[in-house]
């Protein structure tokens, strides 16, 4: 122990500083890795409770009798990772392999700009809220990538699909982060939350309620989950642009990342609309509680609440046609987000609600 | 007015927020599911399984090769020759049932005029090669000689309602 210390000390400030960052990195990323894990069991289950099932309850871990079906999400890897990977002969290889990457990377670098708790976010960049957005559209390149490569009609045609649906909704999506903005008046996300303090209702939940709406609904269609899952589209088109994938390239092209942005999503919303890491009983409740102080537990209760909210949304709705898809996203969210910023040009304008300082 | 209504509900997601609030419910409500090697769905005893030909109790085969059976059987699964036994009586040399091909109407039950064939309730069973889906006779007498004591009390319990 003496030794590690002396060894420590001994290194040059710069190794220490690369090491402490790389120790965050890789602990925020077996997070990430490890919630996707438990948000697949977290989907089956509360999917099958909804649907009067219990969902998978046979593997345990360690043989824990009360824990049933924990360690499925476990099972679930080991089996993909052992399967065969097939590469179709008419497929591009190169194109075929790396496109999976694509989607991953994305995914997980957009984890960097988070913060967790008022002391901790791995890079505390003054542009966070566009580097988000600049990496959220960059996953989609990915998803182009596997049905081009795959060389496959199916695979081609949702391909096509998911590149129309974010197009469509990353605008409606970027609307709703302006007026975020509009109020924060910064793109840093730890600024962001700072401008919520004091208590569930000066968040910006209340004020951009519609954003707030509008920009979960974009969520939900930009992570390609039901219903708006056309991309995929089991029923008409066998499983989208990742038909011709298994094995270990399916669950980092589909899997991982597909959770991975439901849980970025669900992230960026309780940064942006419901505090972060603040608490919802600050100013109501005596301070000098554990409950009225900010902390990282309240960001993870609300990313759970919106990984709930998706799921259920996903146990109740049936998947939206191509053109009402199409039609929800130009005609409906867009014209709804210009409204709101409008209205909320001229809140700002007469110093009505929480920004006015 | 109507249709403003229409649109009123679909743009503030009423429409939908009941959807949710239908599967909120089922997801508090109890569960349906059994655990299926654990509990088990109650069977009645006209459950038509696994076939069996059963004897007297004093050991005969009941089966007199009759052919009733495989004249009814709407899936021709069954395959049947007969011969004179040494005792002189008529009795089958093979009794086939392909399972593959059985449908499990329970019609040979029915046309069976000694109740010699008939369908247990056993229904967890498999094969593990190929042929193996053929009931031969000695396969069908041993299931019949096994569990002979829960056929005899399913088919008194059904015997009131014939």
């Amino acid at each position: 122990m003496e030794g590690l210390i002396n060894a420590w000390e001994g290194l040059p400030e710069m190794w220490q500083g690369l090491l402490i960052t790389t120790a965050s990195v890789i602990a925020v990323m077996m997070g990430v890795i490890l919630s996707v894990a438990f948000t697949t069991l977290a989907e089956r289950k509360v999917i099958g409770y909804m649907q009067l099932r219990r969902g998978p309850n046979r593997i345990t871990l360690f043989g824990i009798p009360v824990l049933h079906g924990l360690a499925q999400p476990f099972a679930d890897v080991i089996k993909l990772l052992l399967k065969e990977v097939l590469i179709p002969a008419q497929a591009d290889r190169t194109l075929f392999l790396l496109a999976p990457l694509i989607v991953l990377v994305p995914a997980l670098t957009a984890w960097a700009v988070i913060p967790f708790s008022p002391e901790f976010v791995l890079a505390d960049i003054n542009a966070g809220l566009l580097f988000i957005l600049a990496l959220t559209s960059l996953g989609v390149y990915g998803v182009i990538l596997a049905g081009w490569a795959a060389n496959s009609k199916y695979a081609f045609l949702g391909a096509m699909r998911s590149a129309a649906q974010m197009v469509a909704y990353e605008l409606s999506m970027g609307f709703a982060i302006v007026g975020v903005l509009m109020a924060a008046g910064s793109l840093n996300l730890g600024d962001i939350v700072r401008a919520q303090q004091g208590g569930a209702l000066s968040w910006y939940w209340f004020w951009l309620f519609p954003l707030f709406i509008v920009y979960f609904i974009a969520g939900v269609a930009e992570t390609n989950r039901a219903p708006f899952d056309v991309a995929e589209g089991e029923s008409e088109i066998v499983a989208g642009f990742h038909v011709e994938y298994s094995g270990a390239p399916f669950a980092t092209l589909f899997a991982l990342p597909e959770y991975a942005n439901m849980i970025l999503i669900a992230a960026l919303a309780s940064v942006m609309f419901l505090g972060g890491w603040l608490s919802p009983f600050e100013g109501y409740l005596p301070a000098g509680w554990w409950i009225t102080e900010p902390s990282f537990f309240w960001l993870f209760a609300k990313i759970g609440f919106f990984i709930f909210i998706y799921l259920w949304i996903r146990a109740t709705f049936p998947r939206y046609r191509y053109d009402q898809i199409m039609r929800l996203g130009w005609k409906v969210l867009i014209p709804v987000t210009l409204v709101w910023l409008f209205v909320e040009g001229i809140m700002v304008w007469l110093k009505v609600g929480p920004w006015s300082s | 007015m109507s249709r403003m209504r229409t649109w009123l509900k679909t743009f503030l997601l009423i429409e939908l927020l009941r959807g949710m609030a239908v599967t909120i419910r089922q997801f508090f409500a109890p569960k349906v599911t059994l655990n299926y090697p654990e509990e088990k769905a109650p069977q009645s005893p006209r459950f038509r399984g696994l076939h069996a030909l059963r004897r007297y109790p004093n050991g005969q085969e009941r089966c007199i090769a009759c052919k009733m059976c495989e004249a009814v059987c709407p899936a021709q699964a069954i395959t049947i020759d007969s011969d004179v036994s040494e005792d002189g009586t008529r009795r089958t040399t093979r009794y086939d049932i392909d399972l593959f091909k059985c449908i499990y109407c329970g019609f040979c039950e029915e046309a069976c005029p000694v109740d010699a064939i008939v369908e247990t309730r056993i229904h967890e069973y498999h094969f593990e090669n190929r042929g193996e889906n053929v009931m031969t006779k000695e396969k069908l007498l041993a299931v019949g000689d096994r569990y002979e004591a829960m056929i005899a009390a399913d088919k008194s319990a059904d015997a009131p309602y014939r």
